[in-house]
């Protein structure tokens, strides 16, 4: 087997969607945290969650736009397939995507007393919740081959029902999970104050739960409809070893969490989504949407290829070190860095 | 409404109201810059306090152009996924190349707005240019992308697939010059004379403000000398439009017959069916001159395309008509601006150059979105000129007009969000009180 250009591009976007989940992602899960605020420190919770999305949550959120250019331009047909058949989800999650980001901001900003801070506050928690809901519906639609899918029947059969079907939702739920997990799991590093450690701590181990039973339904319901993606999940060579990988990660993730090992848990459970993402990328594997859209047949001419990976992998030299630079100045968490210091 | 007007509507929609933040993110980091380079060269404070407050204003700004622009590369799709088809190996290559000019600013905005104190002053000021560098950055990239649109080139549509695709080609297309130029130079002209504006009408109440003085300063270095280039950038791009899309220069200057020598008009109402131009002033041989350099060229009128290419007249021309309007007030004003300096006079000790400047405050933007409306409808019925019909491209997707609607109702709530955010940041700024920071945080 040969990695023609096509492959290589439908991995780069590939990788560009998990640093979007485990990134851009985790940024959604605060929101989540943001709407699950309890207790007696629930207000230190929501302004450590704010704190720690404010300076990163727009770069975090490039990733998503990066995924879009880079499908349009190497894969054009799958990209025009897919904004017709998942027209309806795709604009609901811009409507959500448009609400947090702004919501947020104008929170941060206003300063206008409580009650309006509360309603931006609630605003930008309840669109952090339907957001991956919906990206992860669309997952779901393009993982059970129906996108692009010519059929017959009117409105609903076309743009409707590919997508809401119990396992896309399902899968919908999964990476809400998934997301809400992470952010539970970064912020336990983020808090400076132990108590408040501890609440993200238990909050974790919850999500941990919780990614836990969307998993075992996904699978579920995957036999039904997703038979490519469940088998390949189930009967490829590599699929036990990612399996044991995946296991692994999990489970060191909640075990470093019960002991506490912060930096660990981090590790392992950003590795665990890395490794979700990459066995439904393998199980669809040679297609990019089954079952219309192989990645060789629907890619762009190899001169746009090329000179994309070209400019990708320039940029990338450009752009790395401004990245480990902004989470170098903001995410170092050594004992004095930067506590609380918020000024613009 | 069809669902090719309302797939319009939308994108209309969603690209006027993305430009205003567009405009702004490429202004105002270099505003700031300046202003925070002033401070570190005079150590006069009151530049760093402007520098500050510029950057809360921005943040606001920047955070509603990111997610709008999203919208954006999403509707690309959602509403034309025929022209994506066939534009995404072609011209894909600018939107990839802005993604990472969106990275670097996104970057480098988190650590200008959020590192005053962890960072050296040094690096905050690089930081700032990097924003600065970055944001016209994507704005060039997704300009190349639309001259495409206006000049296609670097393939071939053969049985509707592109062939023989060249996207060095494509970038590199006839009308990338001249409208980046003019869009780039547009931008600052319209930050910065939008900020001039609110300054000199915050000194027309109180001429004695340090703040706002400087303000007006900082703000007219980046405007002046971009609305005095705006109209030479004009003419290139005026010119160019006479070569390459002759029934949208015929739209823009309402001229309906093919003609020698044809004149300039001024004003006038198109009546299309009766294919004239009435109440216009005519300059004579006006158009020839612009257009071609030559009073005596023929101009082709629209009479010379067939009627179904014809671009809406009734609205290029007034659109028209408004940007060269303000154009010329912009430069007349800088003009003055430019007088008054060089006799080493107040700017702000004259009312009439301050009032002028505050009507001036709003014009650049109104500027902007007209000129694009020349642009983008002039283009019509093409979506891709001479390729694609926006008729064919557009989705099959029914009942679009809900999702128009949604669209438009959520960017009028944003928008006046926004505009009240700024409003108060700016009257906090008269009252001397300290502006709201993020959660409250006051300002240093
Ligand atoms: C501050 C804003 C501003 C100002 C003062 C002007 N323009 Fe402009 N103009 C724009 C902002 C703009 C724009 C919004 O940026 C456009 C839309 C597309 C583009 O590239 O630039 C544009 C487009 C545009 C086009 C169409 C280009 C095309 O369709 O490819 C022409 C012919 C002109 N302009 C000419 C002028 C002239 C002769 C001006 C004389 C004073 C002028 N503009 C002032
Ligand atoms: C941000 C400034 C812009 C504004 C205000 C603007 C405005 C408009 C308007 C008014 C229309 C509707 C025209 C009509 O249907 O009569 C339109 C259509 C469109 N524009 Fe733009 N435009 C802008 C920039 C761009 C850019 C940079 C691109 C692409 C790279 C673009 C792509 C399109 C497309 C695909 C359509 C729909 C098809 C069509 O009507 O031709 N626009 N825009
Ligand atoms: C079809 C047209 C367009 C698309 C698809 C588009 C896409 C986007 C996207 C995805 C972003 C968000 C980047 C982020 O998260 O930081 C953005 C922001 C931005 N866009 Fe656009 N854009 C379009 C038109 C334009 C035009 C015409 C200009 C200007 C000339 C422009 C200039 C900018 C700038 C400067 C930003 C930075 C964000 C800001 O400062 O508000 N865009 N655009």
């Amino acid at each position: 087997m040969t990695i023609t250009l096509a492959d290589l591009a439908a991995a780069v976007i590939m990788a560009a969607l998990t640093a979007y989940a485990l990134f851009g992602g985790a940024d959604f899960g605060g929101g989540v945290w943001d709407l699950l605020a309890s207790g007696p420190r629930r207000d230190a919770q929501r302004a450590l969650i704010a704190e720690a999305i404010q300076p990163i949550w727009e770069a975090n959120h490039v990733w998503l736009i990066l995924v879009i250019v880079l499908l349009f331009t190497c894969f054009p047909s799958a990209f025009a397939a897919l904004a017709v058949t998942l027209h309806i989800p795709l604009a609901l999650m811009l409507i959500g995507i448009v609400l947090r980001g702004s919501a947020f901001t104008f929170r941060a900003y206003a300063g206008a007393g409580e009650a309006t801070d509360r309603r931006w506050g609630r605003t930008f928690a309840i669109a952090s919740l339907v957001t991956p809901l919906l990206l992860g519906v669309c997952v779901g639609a393009i993982a059970a081959g129906r996108v692009g899918v010519r059929v017959g029947g009117g409105f609903l059969a076309r743009f409707v029902a590919p997508w809401l079907t119990p396992f896309a939702v399902a899968v919908g739920c999964f990476a809400l999970a998934l997301f809400a997990f992470l952010a539970a799991v970064y912020l336990t590093l983020e808090a400076k104050d132990g108590a408040l450690r501890e609440d993200f701590r238990r909050r974790a181990l919850g999500g941990a739960a919780a990614v836990f039973v969307t998993a075992a339904g996904v699978l579920l319901l995957a036999h039904g409809a997703a038979p490519r993606v469940r088998a390949g999940l189930t009967t490829a060579p590599w699929a036990l070893a990612l399996h044991a990988a995946t296991g692994i990660a999990a489970v060191t993730a909640i075990v470093a969490l019960w002991t506490r090992r912060f930096g660990a848990a981090r590790i392992a459970a950003a590795a665990q989504v890395a490794l979700i993402l990459a066995g439904w990328a393998l199980a669809q594997y040679p297609y990019l949407m089954p079952p219309q859209y192989a990645i060789g047949a629907s890619a762009a001419p190899q001169r746009t290829l090329a000179l994309v990976l070209g400019a990708l992998a320039a940029g990338t030299i450009l752009l790395a070190p401004s990245l480990i630079y902004l989470f170098r100045i903001f995410k170092a968490h050594g004992p004095t860095a930067g506590a609380g210091q918020r000024d613009a | 409404m069809t669902n090719l007007l309302a797939a319009r509507a939308q994108m209309a929609v969603s690209l006027a109201f993305h430009i205003v933040f567009a405009v702004a993110g490429i202004g105002m980091p270099l505003l700031m810059v300046v202003a925070e380079r002033r401070w570190r060269t005079t150590g006069d404070p009151v530049h760093l306090e402007l520098a500050k407050r510029w950057a809360k204003g921005t943040a606001i700004l920047f955070a509603v152009g990111a997610v709008s622009g999203t919208v954006l590369s999403f509707e690309l799709g959602l509403l034309w996924p025929r022209f994506m088809e066939v534009a995404g190996p072609v011209i894909g290559m600018p939107f990839s190349l802005e993604g990472f000019a969106f990275f670097t600013e996104a970057i480098f905005l988190g650590i200008y707005l959020y590192g005053w104190e962890r960072i050296s002053a040094r690096a905050h000021l690089l930081a700032g240019l990097a924003v600065a560098a970055s944001g016209a950055a994507s704005g060039v990239f997704v300009v190349i992308a639309n001259a495409w649109m206006n000049a296609p080139a670097g393939f071939r549509l053969v049985d509707g697939r592109p062939i023989e695709v060249d996207p060095l080609a494509a970038m590199l297309n006839p009308a990338a010059f001249s409208q980046v130029l003019h869009m780039t130079i547009a931008a600052y002209a319209a930050t910065g004379f939008a900020v001039a504006g609110i300054h000199a009408a915050m000194l027309l109440r109180d001429r004695a403000s340090a703040f706002h003085r400087r303000a007006l300063g900082v703000a007219l270095v980046v405007a002046v000398p971009a609305a005095l280039l705006q109209p030479i950038s004009g003419d290139i791009s005026a010119r160019f439009v006479a070569r390459w899309q002759p029934a949208k220069l015929a739209a823009m200057e309402a001229q309906f017959a093919t003609e020698a020598g044809a004149p300039l008009r001024v004003g006038g109402w198109p009546d299309a069916a009766h294919r004239r131009t009435r109440f216009a002033l005519e300059i004579p041989r006006g158009l020839s001159l612009l257009a071609f350099h030559d009073s005596r060229a023929t101009v082709a009128g629209l009479e010379a395309f067939a009627e179904d290419e014809w671009p809406a007249v009734r609205v290029v021309h007034p659109a028209f008509q408004v940007m060269v309007g303000i154009g010329t007030y912009l430069a007349l004003a800088a003009l003055w601006v430019v007088w008054t300096a060089a006799r080493r006079r107040d700017l702000a000790a004259s009312r009439g150059l301050l009032r002028t400047l505050v009507i001036g405050g709003p014009l650049g933007f109104v500027a902007v979105e007209a000129g694009w409306v020349v642009t983008e409808v002039g283009r019509q019925p093409w979506l891709i000129y001479g390729v694609l019909r926006t008729s064919e491209a557009v989705t099959p997707m029914p009942g679009l007009v809900v999702t128009f609607s949604a669209f438009t109702l959520l960017y009028c709530f944003l928008g006046a969000v926004v505009g009240w955010l700024l409003y108060r940041l700016v009257i906090s700024t008269r009252r001397g009180a300290p502006a709201a920071g993020p959660s409250g945080v006051e300002a240093r």
